[in-house]
């Protein structure tokens, strides 16, 4: 039995200029994510990870080993609405995914295409906008919105397919910070109370903390990989790979570095508060 | 300044005018452009005119609101008013110089006058009681038979919904990159009008790149939600014709037949 997305020696090259050799954007990934989990993808620019996130619903197809999607192959072409409506994908610029003048008509506009009865639009738009906490600005057009309830918007547009797997790229890039909080509450909301799978591809350090994975990527390859505190801890690769850790992180390896020995596993601010309590009532 | 520009124009209601179906409405107010067009007496323009007049009542959409929809034709309609008056041929009133003004011209021009009232206003009640999204949604429903003899009929009527949603998004666009462009000391409001059609250059320019980043980023997204084209796609809100469009249509049918016979009855 297959993880229900299950990136088999994945490869993939950009088609570019005939006398240019192209760096290839992924080299022999392999990646298992299990239904239910909340994964966070890490990397620099160029470090592949928006790449994968194209080849999991089939806007990319690899050159070299194989994509599944709860058992079905992208490359199959007659699986194509089935996989895309099973992963659901949310992009960085909330104003380029909207599609109708209504935000009511915009949820729509999936369940629209697969052909279902109006009664079940209508549910299936009702209860989306529900979970994102977007029911009252139904009847509003999209560019009079925020950024993060545009983002929200995009978010319940993609859940009325009712997809199993939700993959993010960047959804919070163009955000500011209360437009990257409520983003990131509807999200773990569905993961947690809906077991929606995540995948969410980031550079935010606190967005991937809240992770249950952490996946970081480098020039093609996955690098690391583990639970955040796992990861994370692992300051000196994390910034050989011109990433930064989170800042508790960072104190921490600081203050190790001084010649404290202290835990470098605490990624909340009261984690890392409690922890340098601890040390100096220990110290008195 | 340029976020000021409003679209279509809809004035939103619960009239009964606001309740017929779009696909009613636009079949109503073309019967009612053809019967203006054909009919040609006075009686006939009195009987458009109190309907339009009860229309505009029902509606609830205030009487100066249509009438400025006339106010940019005042040109046009003094224009036409006066080439018909001088070039019918007819019963000479008067002459000077190379015009005459005949009494059949006269008449030409009051009813050239009172068809493009007529049709503005009444093509204005369209706008201003339908949504334009509910108009695209019954234009592509009423042309639908159309698809039989390949056109493209959906995919015109997708093209003007994203058209209706990315008007705002890229006026704000325009706005930013005017801004971004006048704090780098571009001047666009002196010279000649070579100059300023010259300043335009750098504002279009990267107008249309991004114009044409978004249109890539949204394609993407749209076959991400599973769009395949208009083949298998239900509405969220279908429109059902009930015995008030039936009615609708009973009632400007009968106006329209009556005022294009009424020229029949009287002489005038």
């Amino acid at each position: 039995m297959r993880s229900i997305v299950s990136a088999e020696d994945i490869s993939y090259t950009y088609p570019q200029d005939e006398n240019q050799a192209s760096p290839a954007a992924l080299e022999h990934v392999d990646i298992k994510i299990e239904k239910g989990e909340f994964v966070a993808v890490l990397g620099h620019n160029g470090s592949g990870k928006s790449t994968f996130a194209k080849h999991l619903n089939a806007i990319l197809l690899p050159s070299g080993g194989a994509v599944y999607i709860d058992n079905m192959d992208t490359r199959d072409q007659s699986l194509l609405l089935a996989i895309r409506s099973r992963c659901g994908m949310v992009f960085q610029n909330p104003d380029n995914q909207l599609v109708a003048t209504v935000v009511d008509e915009d949820v729509a506009f999936a369940p629209e295409n697969m052909g279902l009865p109006p009664e079940e639009i209508r549910r299936r738009v009702d209860a989306c906008l529900e979970t994102v906490g977007m029911t009252e600005y139904r009847d509003r057009a999209p560019h009079m919105l925020s950024g993060g309830q545009k983002q929200r918007i995009a978010i319940a547009g993609v859940l009325a397919m009712e997809p199993s797997i939700l993959v993010m790229d960047e959804p919070t890039a163009m955000l500011d910070p209360s437009g990257r909080r409520e983003v990131m509450s509807a999200v773990l909301k569905l993961n947690r109370e809906k077991g929606i799978t995540v995948v969410l591809i980031t550079h935010h350090m606190d967005e991937a903390a809240m992770a249950q994975r952490v996946i970081v990527m480098s020039r093609g390859k996955v690098a690391l990989e583990g639970t955040p505190k796992e990861v994370f801890s692992k300051v000196d690769e994390i910034k050989s790979l011109s990433l930064l850790p989170p800042q508790t992180v960072e104190l921490l390896w600081r203050l190790d570095k001084k010649g404290y020995s202290l835990p470098l596993d605490r990624l909340s601010v009261s984690e890392c508060a409690d922890t340098l309590e601890a040390f100096l009532k220990a110290k008195d | 300044m340029l976020k000021d520009i409003t679209l279509g124009q809809f004035f939103p209601g619960k009239s009964a005018i606001h309740r017929l179906d779009p696909r009613t409405k636009i079949i109503c107010v073309m019967a009612f452009v053809v019967s203006i067009f054909v009919s040609s007496s006075f009686l006939g323009y009195g009987i458009s005119f109190a309907f339009l007049g009860v229309c505009i009542k029902i509606s609830g959409i205030s009487p100066k609101t249509v009438l400025k929809s006339l106010k940019p034709l005042i040109f046009i309609l003094i224009f036409t008013g006066i080439l018909n008056m001088l070039y019918t041929p007819g019963r000479e009133l008067a002459s000077f110089w190379i015009f005459t003004i005949t009494a059949e011209g006269i008449r030409n021009a009051v009813f050239m006058i009172l068809r493009i009232v007529l049709l503005i206003a009444s093509t204005s009640m369209l706008t201003y009681t339908t949504s334009p999204i509910a108009l695209t949604d019954a234009l592509e429903r009423l042309l639908s038979p159309l698809k039989k003899l390949k056109v493209p009929v959906h995919e015109f009527a997708m093209m003007m919904t994203i058209a209706l949603r990315f008007i705002p998004t890229l006026i704000e666009e325009t706005d930013k990159i005017m801004s971004a462009q006048k704090a780098r000391g571009a001047d666009f409001d002196s010279g000649s009008l070579m100059d300023r059609a010259k300043a335009l250059v750098p504002i279009l320019v990267p107008l249309f790149v991004s114009a044409f980043r978004r249109a890539d980023e949204l394609a993407t997204a749209m076959e991400c939600r599973l769009y395949h084209g208009g083949e298998g796609r239900t509405r969220l809100n279908t429109t059902v014709m009930t015995s008030l469009d039936f009615r609708a249509f009973v009632l400007v049918g009968l106006i329209c037949l009556a005022s294009c016979l009424s020229g029949r009855v009287v002489s005038f």
